[in-house]
């Protein structure tokens, strides 16, 4: 069973979103990590970069399988986790915590409110087994 | 037929155990109105010596093949080692597949491994693919990927970069939005000339090929620095290999991306394939580069081997957003100039290097010393070099062929049609005083 | 049961040829410079030269060189050690009267460069074998130039690309052409790469719960406009006949687009049916898997288009002509021509070995070889069809396509069953592809396999299935009896060392 942690957003590509006031944090869910088996490669945007909401920020890769990043939200980078161009088994090991991908500035906050719960994504994965 | 093992009767045994009566209802699942109702419109079959005889007799009639030849541009007569052939004719190389169950592929991902890191050695670079091609696609494949990692849109390449490299870049980018810009040739030296206003912010990287195709070293470190002050990247192609025993590497003269044929090291000219395709670049482009990449892995007992890795670039998973469409490459004959490098090594490279640029040295003197003959290009040289006849050079060359045996060079005009009168020789190792003076001998008589 | 194909034995180890390397070892000799020798620096400023005396080269003696090649090819499974089942790949036997014949010295040393009229009987060859592939395929054009099966679908896709350009008018005008190359979720992962690399995007086409391309979704994609054409395998990379063939392509040329087919799985067809006559506009050819030139772990291939009258001026230049009754030239003169795909003409070995396979077999023998292909592949099916699931009922070609659904309940995947393949003395069948079908494993027997040994492999993949009820454990601890066993490919991949380098061999890797 995966890992729906309470108090985040969620996407139903398969993204999670943390807020903080007008920052968020972005990384991949349980599900995705467990989908793509070990996560050997992960492709970043650099900080400063800005993208609208579902835009490609990046890509992470696994031995056979290759899978793009779709940002929940529009805003800017401002900080990327760049230990995980060494350390990439920190998106499997702990997707919520330390496979943390990037932090952005919210352009608009609003858009945080057609995410999905943490219920509401636990139902999603569930309807796609 | 010899080459199926179960016999008619078998396979008469073997359709009654399925069901069916005869081998045409192995197909009732096309339609009839696809069926092809007659035989196959080619030949019956021939026995080994009837199939023999009718090859050798076709390979009677390719006379160039039995004389001795200074073609070079783009395909070198250099000795292979015996050992090569027989080496690659073993089964489990030649009969094998591309090794994508690595526990009884080891055989063929070693040999990939080292040959990855022999190209790295010769080129001064630090990651090399398990092959492509040849090197014209080789070098069409570096255009793609300097746009990938640049994202611009613009490719200088240098009108000195072999026509038929030029031609199959011209196909490749067709479609790829990247524009192809042309850097002239100095007519005095016969280098590429690189006018720094050319490099524009929108300049993905510049091509220049050395030895070029008129056989002149070209000043890479001058190329190198002023490419990367334009942020643009410095792609070096080599079409004679064994230039890599002498001349300083691309590597070492900052170039980006390396593109090579490998056909020099152990491949028989073969009129024009199956060649080799080289390619290597920097540490930082390497998810970037095009084709196979074989890596060190370990098993569960700590063992070491080898693997097909990075794969995720590659267009069984990428599919449209591949590197490359790039599958099966050149794996065999890659193997070929692994063994080639092996054999010849640190010692036998580098000798056959001096041996190939002191013969065409020696050509050159005594060519120039011809009454009406010239050399146009000042520019040092490695192998290959220009000469201007005081006659149309392909009339010139067909009575050095007819009357002398001997093949003695490349009419320019045959890309060049402005240029009757050139004509590129190419001396390797493999040319005999003798023959290099009857050359001259017979330019000075025709 | 006993394991009857393979059983352990003594396997030499061997370094890499850098280890192995020892300073002042040699394996070559040259004749002596037979000409004056002038001083490098004369001839190359010292700036040009290289200065790191080739650090890092290996030197060996010859026996060394010899020693380490045959112990690493020891390491390796091929074609001449028995069946090779991989799917789409047509491991069939490579004759060594093809590489005979490709080693001729008037062949094999005859320079590309050298005049036409000194390179005739080089000239008749690839003109023959135009012929012939004209003749298999129903497709007069014909091109020997692409290197590879997927050099060969860049160069058919770019020449729909030309073709519809100058039908339509808009080779200048960007905004007007059609766009979108329509490829089915089967096909393999080569079709999608080289579109885009055409300047087409991809449209991808469902497939019916047969197996088959559906139709409605074809008609619904065409209707929708702006389609170029369609890429499709017949028989399908789940190793059915499109039965629909004829219609399929009726309704993408009804829709102004163009039909390409990828002939990987032609080693069905070849003296049965030909694509010309299903409606077919290009094909590519690989005469690595149909033709039997030598895979040689992974390539050369040869990749050959062939296409109807009207495509062929597009067809890659130069062309090979004849000019009278038994002369030939090479013709340049092609306006609208695609360009050059590569120098020179091709992979000019691969053409000789394939119009001695062809010549070798005669008409009689090739169509009877491909009946003895699909044959292999039926008694295959019939075999396992009461161990492993089916995906699709329609009566599998020269292929067939099984999953590993019934061994997942015990926790047993497809994986597992091709790394025990191993231990019973067979290479695996190909695996995870086609992509539509999870878990699996596609089985190409080719018609290079006797009977005892086509029982031999249903025999091993029974009780492989029987293990994974039994004793999963054998089956994903496999393989036991190789020299590695499964390797690491995560760590392999997220540190990638693609290269020898003197620090790690003093860190005793």
């Amino acid at each position: 069973m995966a890992n729906v942690p309470e108090g985040l957003y969620y996407s139903k590509d398969h993204e999670w979103l943390r807020v903080e006031g007008d920052t968020g944090t972005v990384g991949i869910t349980d599900h995705a990590q467990h989908s793509l088996g070990d996560v050997v490669y992960v492709e970043l945007p650099k900080a400063g970069e800005s993208f609208s909401a579902h835009d490609t920020f990046g890509s992470v890769e696994s031995v056979k399988a290759v899978s793009e990043l779709f940002l929940p939200v529009a805003g800017e980078v401002t900080e990327v986790n760049e230990s995980l161009t060494d350390e990439p088994e920190k998106v499997n090991n702990d997707p919520y915590g330390e496979g943390w991908m990037l932090r952005l500035k919210l352009s608009n906050r609003g858009e945080v409110d057609s995410l999905l719960s943490a219920a509401e994504y636990e139902d999603y994965i569930g309807s796609l087994e | 037929m010899r080459y199926i093992p179960n016999s008619p009767e078998e396979r008469q045994e073997m359709l009654r155990g399925l069901g069916l009566g005869s081998a045409e209802e192995l197909f009732d699942s096309i339609p009839p109105d696809v069926l092809l109702k007659r035989p196959l419109d080619t030949p019956a079959a021939l026995a080994e010596s009837e199939l023999l005889e009718l090859f050798e007799s076709m390979a009677a009639r390719n006379a160039a093949a039995r004389r001795p030849s200074f073609l070079g541009a783009g395909a070198y007569s250099h000795y292979a080692p015996t050992i090569v052939d027989s080496l690659i004719q073993r089964s489990e190389f030649f009969t094998a597949y591309t090794p994508y169950q690595p526990e009884i592929s080891q055989g063929t991902l070693q040999a990939i491994f080292e040959f990855q890191t022999l190209v790295c050695q010769l080129t001064g670079m630090d990651v090399a693919n398990a092959s492509m091609y040849d090197g014209s696609t080789a070098m069409a494949e570096a255009v793609l990927m300097a746009e990938r990692v640049t994202r611009r849109s613009r490719v200088l390449v240098s009108a000195a970069v072999h026509p038929e490299y030029l031609s199959v870049a011209e196909t490749y980018v067709a479609h790829a939005g990247i524009e192809l810009g042309r850097l002239e040739v100095d007519e005095a030296s016969g280098r590429t000339a690189l006018d720094a206003a050319a490099l524009e912010k929108d300049v993905a990287a510049v091509v220049v090929q050395s030895p070029n195709f008129y056989g002149c070293v070209e000043d890479l470190k001058a190329f190198a620095d002023k490419v990367h002050v334009a942020g643009a990247l410095l792609v070096v192609v080599v079409t004679e290999a064994a230039s890599f025993g002498l001349l300083r590497s691309p590597g070492a003269c900052g170039a980006d991306i390396v593109v090579a044929e490998g056909q020099s090291f152990g491949v028989p000219v073969s009129f024009g394939g199956p060649y080799v395709g080289l390619f290597a670049t920097r540490e930082k482009y390497a998810r970037q580069i095009p084709g196979r990449l074989a890596g060190v892995a370990y098993d569960k007992q700590g063992r070491r081997g080898f693997v097909l890795t990075l794969a995720t670039r590659e267009q069984h998973i990428r599919r449209e957003k591949a590197t490359s469409n790039i599958c099966t490459n050149e794996g065999l004959i890659a193997l070929a100039a692994t063994i080639y490098m092996t054999a010849l090594g640190r010692r036998g490279l580098q000798e056959v290097a001096a041996q190939c640029a002191q013969k065409a040295a020696y050509a050159r003197r005594q060519i120039a010393g011809i009454e009406g003959y010239s050399l146009p290009y000042s520019a040092p040289v490695f192998n290959e070099f220009v000469v201007r006849a005081p006659s149309d050079a392909a009339a010139l060359l067909r009575k050095l062929a007819e009357g002398h045996n001997v093949t003695g060079g490349l009419a320019l005009s045959r890309y060049y049609p402005e240029r009757p009168n050139d004509f590129l020789v190419c001396v390797t190792e493999t040319n005999k005083r003798a023959d290099i003076d009857a050359l001259v001998e017979g330019l000075k008589a025709s | 049961m006993t394991i009857t194909k393979a059983t352990t034995h003594v396997t030499q180890n061997e370094a890499l040829v850098f280890e192995r390397s020892q300073p002042g070892r040699r394996g070559y000799r040259l004749p002596a410079l037979d000409v004056e020798e002038t001083a490098l620096d004369e001839l190359l400023p010292a700036e040009l030269r290289r200065d790191d005396d080739l650090e890092g080269v290996p030197e060996l003696s010859e026996p060394d060189v010899v020693r380490h090649f045959t112990r690493i090819s020891t390491w390796n499974y091929n074609i001449d050690l028995g069946l090779y089942p991989l799917g789409s790949c047509t491991m069939k036997y490579n004759s060594r009267l093809n590489e005979k014949v490709a080693r001729i010295p008037g062949f094999a040393n005859l320079h590309p460069l050298a005049p036409a009229e000194d390179a005739q009987g080089a000239l008749q060859v690839m003109y023959e074998l135009q012929q012939h592939l004209a003749e298999i395929t129903g497709l007069p054009g014909v091109s020997l130039q692409p290197a590879a099966g997927a050099h060969g679908e860049m160069t058919g896709i770019m020449m729909i690309r030309a073709f519809l350009d100058a039908r339509d008018g808009t080779t200048s005008d960007e905004a007007k052409r059609r766009k979108v190359m329509l490829i089915p979720d089967s096909a393999h992962g080569t079709n999608p790469a080289s579109a885009h690399l055409s300047g087409f995007t991809v449209k991808t086409i469902r497939s019916t719960s047969e197996g088959l391309t559906d139709l409605e979704h074809l008609r619904e994609l065409c209707a929708a406009g702006e389609v170029a054409g369609l890429m499709l395998t017949n028989p399908n990379t789940c190793g059915i006949f499109e039965r629909n063939i004829k219609e399929i392509c009726d309704i993408v040329h009804g829709a102004g687009g163009l039909v390409y087919m990828d002939g990987a799985n032609m080693n069905a067809l070849v003296g049965v049916a030909r694509p010309g006559d299903m409606g077919v506009d290009v094909i590519h050819l690989n005469l690595h898997k149909t033709f039997s030139t030598p895979h040689g772990g992974g390539g050369p291939g040869s990749g050959p288009c062939c296409c109807t009258a009207e495509l062929e001026p597009f067809l890659p230049v130069p062309r090979v002509a004849r000019t009278g009754d038994d002369a030939y030239r090479l013709d340049f003169d092609r306006p609208q021509s695609i360009g050059r795909v590569k120098a020179f003409y091709g992979n000019y070995g691969m053409h000789l070995r394939a119009l001695a396979y062809i010549l070798t077999h005669g008409n009689d023998g090739l169509r009877e070889a491909t009946e003895a292909a699909v044959l292999n592949a039926r008694f295959i099916a019939h075999g396992l069809a009461d161990t492993f699931d089916r995906p699709f009922d329609s009566p599998p070609m020269h292929e067939c396509l099984f999953t590993d659904k019934r061994q997942t309940r015990k926790g047993v995947h497809t994986l597992d069953i091709a790394k025990r393949l191993i231990d019973y003395g067979f290479h695996p069948m190909t695996i995870y592809f086609p992509l539509i079908v999870q878990g699996a494993m596609l089985i190409e027997p080719t018609e290079s396999v006797g009977r005892a040994e086509l029982q031999q492999f249903v025999d091993a993949m029974k009780e492989i299935a029987r293990e994974a009820a039994e004793d999963a454990q054998t089956v994903l601890d496999a393989p036991h009896t190789t020299r590695v066993g499964r390797l690491d490919e995560a760590a392999a991949a997220r540190k990638p060392v693609l290269r020898w380098r003197p620090a790690e061999a003093a860190a005793g890797a």
